[in-house]
């Protein structure tokens, strides 16, 4: 029973618990033992909330029982990304700078995922600060990818990604800057969703680059990923870039699941070089099943996203210097050195050289230098000038069509240690998924295959305009229907790298994935 | 070259990061191959283009001036690295001469 209760869907779980089937103490105990059985080597959590996690699940069991009016995800579990502050567990960033420091307030994420009834499991790893593409700048140990234990989950929401691939959570929550959760969920084999920039709160994420930064959903399904999407989203007093539009109707968009007549623009610059031929072909296929599913697919150019990876890495660095600047071991956090002889600056520079690794050292001296009076023009201007290009270069191409595809990543996941100290490989990773970023519009990764040359997950990314993520959600579940029925299974049945659930995956290996 | 060593022995001082010579050593090339590779920005063409700071058209935002409780003294100073007479305990910030 407690091995169902894992592999089933957040909408299956729901349904479950509405009908009383199954209580959410039972979900909840599922999953921590889940959680007990692989997470070792794994390493998905941080942080695992076991006793809060079982009396907030008894709680909202006494509440169906006495007929209270529950939303979906009452009794559903969920893994949160250790960078929303919760005042129950520690929260970290993945950082020693903030090890074991207890939030003195809920983020709005964590505060409407417990009134939406949602269990938090715990805090998930994830590259330091959110500025990695495999997780692996954790100061706390890398996560590994539930279908290679010796490869990458990719990053930063590398452990909401693993933990939802290994069957801890059936739902994750991580942060988008540059494609910190499409980018993870591609390579996981999971969905993984960039909603419109502001459409979900910042209030209590820890912040990386404030006009990148998205909360957003990781799930085994595009239906689930659009129920956790609607929990969350919304306009919040408490984050002044908080959209006030209704949210765009994502549950309706995922049932809803089809393509026909819809315009889809096949991206020509997020492709070829540099991209792995099994992505390439797995792309194509997915564009191809597209238009057998009766959209238009035309190509569009979009010049200037060949720009967008040295612009995000002027603006991105550029605002973490500016944010990463509150770590100042004054008031919480760590504080080395302080033994009555230094200076506060001294005590300071100390504690940011032992708190920080090595990506956040380097971006923090990165975007000093871009914003120095002198080079502020050439390098920090310039990259606003081309972000504007970039958002014109959407608007443009979403004058032709309604959606856009491209890859999620240019390679599979990649073994762990292989670019760890090759930074400008590692930001290779998110190629494809920075231009969204930059222009602030909604993007989405579903898994569309393995590669056949080493049996990894693939993923398609579509991208909608700004706040038409229910455009997003509609494509993909079409694309998800489609590549279920052909495959004969969901792709993660494949996934081996824990030999988990042995019975049912192993009969069904990759060969529907792999045709 | 786009940076020396020495400048990122600069940028580390401004950043306040209290680098050691090995570390000096590694990142500095590998700021200069960063820098290098992102400076592809200076060959757009971007004369007359206004810059983009945000992704939403958001310029100002204004709420009523309402008063709301704060967080509780105990619970904040309980997570300062020190604490005195009910505030953050900081290390000396002048020099004593």
């Amino acid at each position: 029973m407690s091995d169902e209760l894992t592999t089933m869907t957040a909408a299956d779980l729901s349904a479950a618990l509405v009908s009383k089937d199954v209580s959410a103490a039972e979900v909840t105990q599922a999953h921590l033992d889940r959680i007990a059985e692989v997470d070792e080597r794994v390493h998905a959590f941080l942080h695992v909330a076991a006793d809060q996690a079982l009396a907030a699940a008894r709680s909202v069991d006494e509440r169906r029982a006495a007929g209270d009016g529950l939303g979906p995800l009452a009794g559903v579990p969920v893994a949160l990304k250790d960078v929303f502050t919760t005042t129950d567990m520690p929260t970290t960033a993945g950082s020693k700078i903030l090890n074991l420091w207890q939030p003195p307030y809920d983020a709005t994420v964590t505060s409407r995922l417990r009134r939406a009834g949602a269990i938090i499991l715990g805090k998930t790893n994830m590259d330091e600060f959110a500025m990695g593409s495999s997780t692996e700048n954790s100061a706390f140990g890398p996560t590994r990818n539930p279908w290679d234990l010796s490869r990458v989950p990719g990053g930063s929401s590398g452990g909401s990604a693993a933990s939802v691939a290994a069957f801890e959570a059936p739902l994750a929550i991580g942060t988008d800057t540059g494609g910190s959760i499409r980018q993870p969920a591609a390579v996981c084999g999971i969905t993984g969703m960039k909603p419109t920039y502001g459409g979900n709160s910042r209030y209590g994420l820890i912040a990386f680059a404030s006009s990148l930064d998205t909360p957003g959903p990781l799930a085994r399904t595009v239906l689930d990923a659009a129920l956790l999407q609607e929990a969350i989203s919304g306009h919040d007093p408490m984050d002044a870039t908080s959209i006030s539009d209704a949210a765009p109707p994502v549950v309706a968009a995922a049932r809803q699941a089809d393509v026909a007549g819809l315009r889809i623009g096949v991206v020509t610059e997020l492709s070829g070089e540099g991209y792995q031929p099994g992505v390439l072909s797995r792309f194509s296929q997915a564009v191809e099943l597209l238009e057998s599913l009766g959209a238009k697919v035309t190509e569009v150019s979009c010049p200037h996203f060949r720009y967008a990876l040295p612009a995000y890495y002027l603006i991105a660095p550029s605002e973490c210097s500016s944010n990463l600047a509150r770590f100042d071991a004054m008031r919480y956090g760590l504080r080395v050195g302080d033994d009555g002889t230094r200076s506060a600056e001294e005590v300071m520079s100390l504690t940011r050289e032992v708190g920080f690794g090595a990506e956040v050292k380097r971006r923090i001296m990165l975007g000093t230098y871009a914003l120095s009076s002198g080079y502020y023009d050439a390098y920090y201007g310039k990259a606003q000038q081309v972000r504007t290009l970039i958002t014109r270069d959407f608007e443009a191409a979403f004058g032709q069509v309604d959606v856009l595809v491209s890859p999620t990543t240019p390679t599979t996941a990649f073994p762990i240690g292989e670019r760890t100290d090759d930074p400008m490989s590692m930001y290779l990773a998110d190629l494809c998924t920075i231009p969204s970023n930059l222009a602030g519009n909604a993007a989405i990764s579903v898994p569309c295959g393995l590669a056949p040359e080493d049996g990894l997950p693939v993923g398609l990314q579509i991208m909608a305009p700004v706040l038409a993520d229910d455009r997003a959600y509609r494509v993909a579940a079409a694309a998800e229907a489609a590549f279920t029925e052909r495959w004969g299974h969901p792709l993660l049945a494949g996934a081996h790298g824990l030999d988990h659930h042995s019975e049912t995956s192993t009969t069904s290996e990759t060969k529907g994935a792999g045709r | 070259m786009s940076i020396t060593r020495d400048e990122v022995a600069h940028l580390a001082r401004l950043s306040r990061l209290a680098l050691g010579e090995e570390e000096l050593d590694h990142l500095a090339p590998q700021l200069d191959q960063i820098i290098s590779a992102v400076a592809r920005v200076q060959e757009v063409t971007a004369e007359g283009i206004p810059p983009t700071s945000h992704a939403l058209p958001i310029t100002n935002i204004y709420r009523e001036d309402e008063v709301v409780p704060c967080l509780p003294r105990d619970v904040v100073l309980s997570q300062a690295p020190a604490v005195e007479q009910e505030r953050f305990k900081v290390p000396r910030i002048l020099d004593e001469d």
